[in-house]
């Protein structure tokens, strides 16, 4: 999740990338056949853990079926909702209180204090408050993922460019122009990491509160097929979770590249 | 004076917080939000007597042997497959899909196959958090820097010499990064592991209370949790302060110029 070094450009990448990718690939399968043999020989007993092409036959019935697609769309609704209420509550009080010195000095002792404090902890609160309704899963999300990005933005607004800033000023740019112009440029990249770091948080976090609250979605099938003993079904579901992380992983990045195509460094990352 | 300044900003907004809150709970007493007096006496009662030793300590122990597990095998495991270029070509994919598998679904996979132990719960913890340390490991051996590396043979460091002396330093903040979000991974899933499965610790008695409705109780162990992470993130930083010193040192100089 953190720091990626990249180290493209070496004279024989060209060359090593299919190799490379054939690697990766036969590591999947070895990985799958490990998986296969393990029930087969009876290591683990198979009702247990199912054999892996029983597993992906599943996973590709389920891919057939509304009932799995509409557990995804839940998921995936409150996943984006709870991101996105996220992201815009640390957009506001971070550039806030970012930007001024009294404020950032007079919160830093309750943000310190209150932001290692786990969401999980506030389980029962949001099942006394909520029940199994979707609010539970948002809170979770949005506390969670609220610190991510509220003290990427934080750094951001701290590493302005004072030059830039006093430049903008002598021209007579005001406030509003400034924060357009200067301070957000600046703080993007800070953000997109916030972004994507807070995107996968709000994935667990969304799983979680399915799988132990019981709001709606995939977590929610998942204790449902545990409980229910049809464990074939509910490995496929697990795979169907790392699938979904993979591919917000991979849209997330896509993104960071876009948005960030004009930055100049290919930065290495702030360690969190 | 500075001191006095100081310290005001480092209580100011907590007092304050803690004042709004008493007033609100005045008048009126709201079944959810209890005073915070009331929260203080309850706090007391619940948690310093043998719950401590029956629920908190367990929990408590089994998070340190998962996490301290995990970083052991992460790092180990990282240096492994970091140095060597076609094991970590075969096996970074596999890896990067596990890493993306929301931790907290291990803990009905673990528990059909463990059954309901402490042993699983240690190895939801480990098998939630390993993923953070292991790949960051990989990506901190890779990204050695490539004088020192060449230098290091030159003059023959090879070996262990070579482990201890170039790659686990120059990995280190990365290792750092991972670890960080090991421990809050790890937090997540010792409640979890308990809430959804155990008949003790720290997430099973707070979830009794709510489902008792003992809403003092419920909120005085959501401050324990919270207590938990914050101690951990101290501890954290202490220790990060102290092994990357050199690091943070190293960055200065480097903004500075």
């Amino acid at each position: 999740m953190t720091a990626q070094v990249t180290a493209q450009g070496t004279p024989q990448s060209r060359r090593t990338v299919p190799v490379q990718q054939f690697l990766g690939l036969a590591g999947i399968l070895g990985f799958l056949l490990t998986w296969e043999l393990i029930p087969r020989a009876g290591i683990i007993e198979p009702r247990f853990l199912p054999p892996a092409s029983e597993v992906m036959a599943e996973l590709f019935r389920a891919f057939g079926l509304t009932a799995f697609w509409l557990s995804v769309g839940e998921t995936m609704i409150a996943w984006f909702v709870g991101l996105l209420m996220a992201v815009a509550a640390a957009l506001v009080l971070g550039f806030l209180i970012g930007s001024s010195a009294f404020l950032a000095r007079a919160t830093s002792s309750s943000v310190e204090f209150l932001r290692p404090i786990p969401s999980v902890a506030l389980i029962p609160l949001a099942v006394l408050m909520f029940g199994v309704k979707i609010e539970s899963s948002l809170m979770l999300i949005v506390y969670a993922s609220f610190w991510q990005v509220f003290i990427q933005v934080l750094y951001g607004v701290a590493d302005i460019d004072l030059v830039a800033n006093n430049t903008a000023k002598s021209y007579g740019l005001g406030r509003m122009a400034r924060i357009r112009y200067v301070v957000f440029p600046t703080a993007l990249p800070y953000l997109m990491t916030g972004v994507r770091l807070a995107a996968s948080v709000a994935l667990i976090l969304a799983i979680t509160a399915e799988l132990v609250i019981g709001s709606p979605g995939l977590g929610r099938e998942i204790a449902l097929a545990q409980s229910g003993g049809a464990i074939s079904g509910m490995y496929a579901l697990v795979l169907a979770t790392g699938l979904i992380g993979v591919i917000i992983n991979m849209l997330m990045r896509f993104i960071e590249k876009k948005t960030l195509s004009w930055h100049s460094s290919v930065r290495s990352e702030v360690v969190l | 004076m500075t001191w006095l300044k100081s310290l005001a900003y480092l209580v100011g907004l907590p007092l304050l917080l803690i004042l709004i809150w008493w007033a609100a709970t005045l008048g009126r007493p709201n079944f959810f939000f209890p005073a915070p007096g009331i929260l203080m006496d309850t706090f007391g009662e619940v948690w310093f007597g043998e719950r401590i030793l029956s629920d908190v300590l367990p929990s408590l122990g089994r998070l340190l042997a998962g996490v301290a597990a995990a970083i052991g095998i992460g790092i180990a495991a990282g240096l492994l497959i970091g140095s060597v270029k076609w094991l970590r070509a075969l096996l970074e994919p596999t890896l990067e899909f596990f890493r993306a598998v929301p931790p907290p679904v291990l803990v009905p996979v673990l528990m059909l196959l463990m059954g309901i132990t402490d042993s699983m719960k240690v190895v939801v913890i480990i098998s939630g958090c390993i993923w953070p340390v292991l790949l960051n490991t990989i990506e901190g051996v890779r990204a050695v820097d490539g004088v020192l590396s060449d230098s290091a043979r030159t003059y023959g460091v090879a070996g262990w010499a070579r482990v201890r002396y170039l790659v686990l330093p120059s990995a280190s903040p990365q290792i750092m990064a991972g670890i960080r979000q090991c421990l809050s991974i790890g937090l997540i899933l010792m409640v979890i592991s308990e809430m959804f499965a155990s008949s003790s610790g720290l997430g099973f008695t707070i979830v009794q209370f709510q489902r008792s409705f003992a809403i003092p109780e419920m909120w005085s162990g959501i401050i324990v949790l919270g207590l938990i992470g914050v101690a951990m993130s101290f501890i954290f930083q202490w220790t990060e302060r102290r092994v990357l010193r050199w690091y943070h040192g190293q960055k200065e100089v480097e903004n500075a110029g």
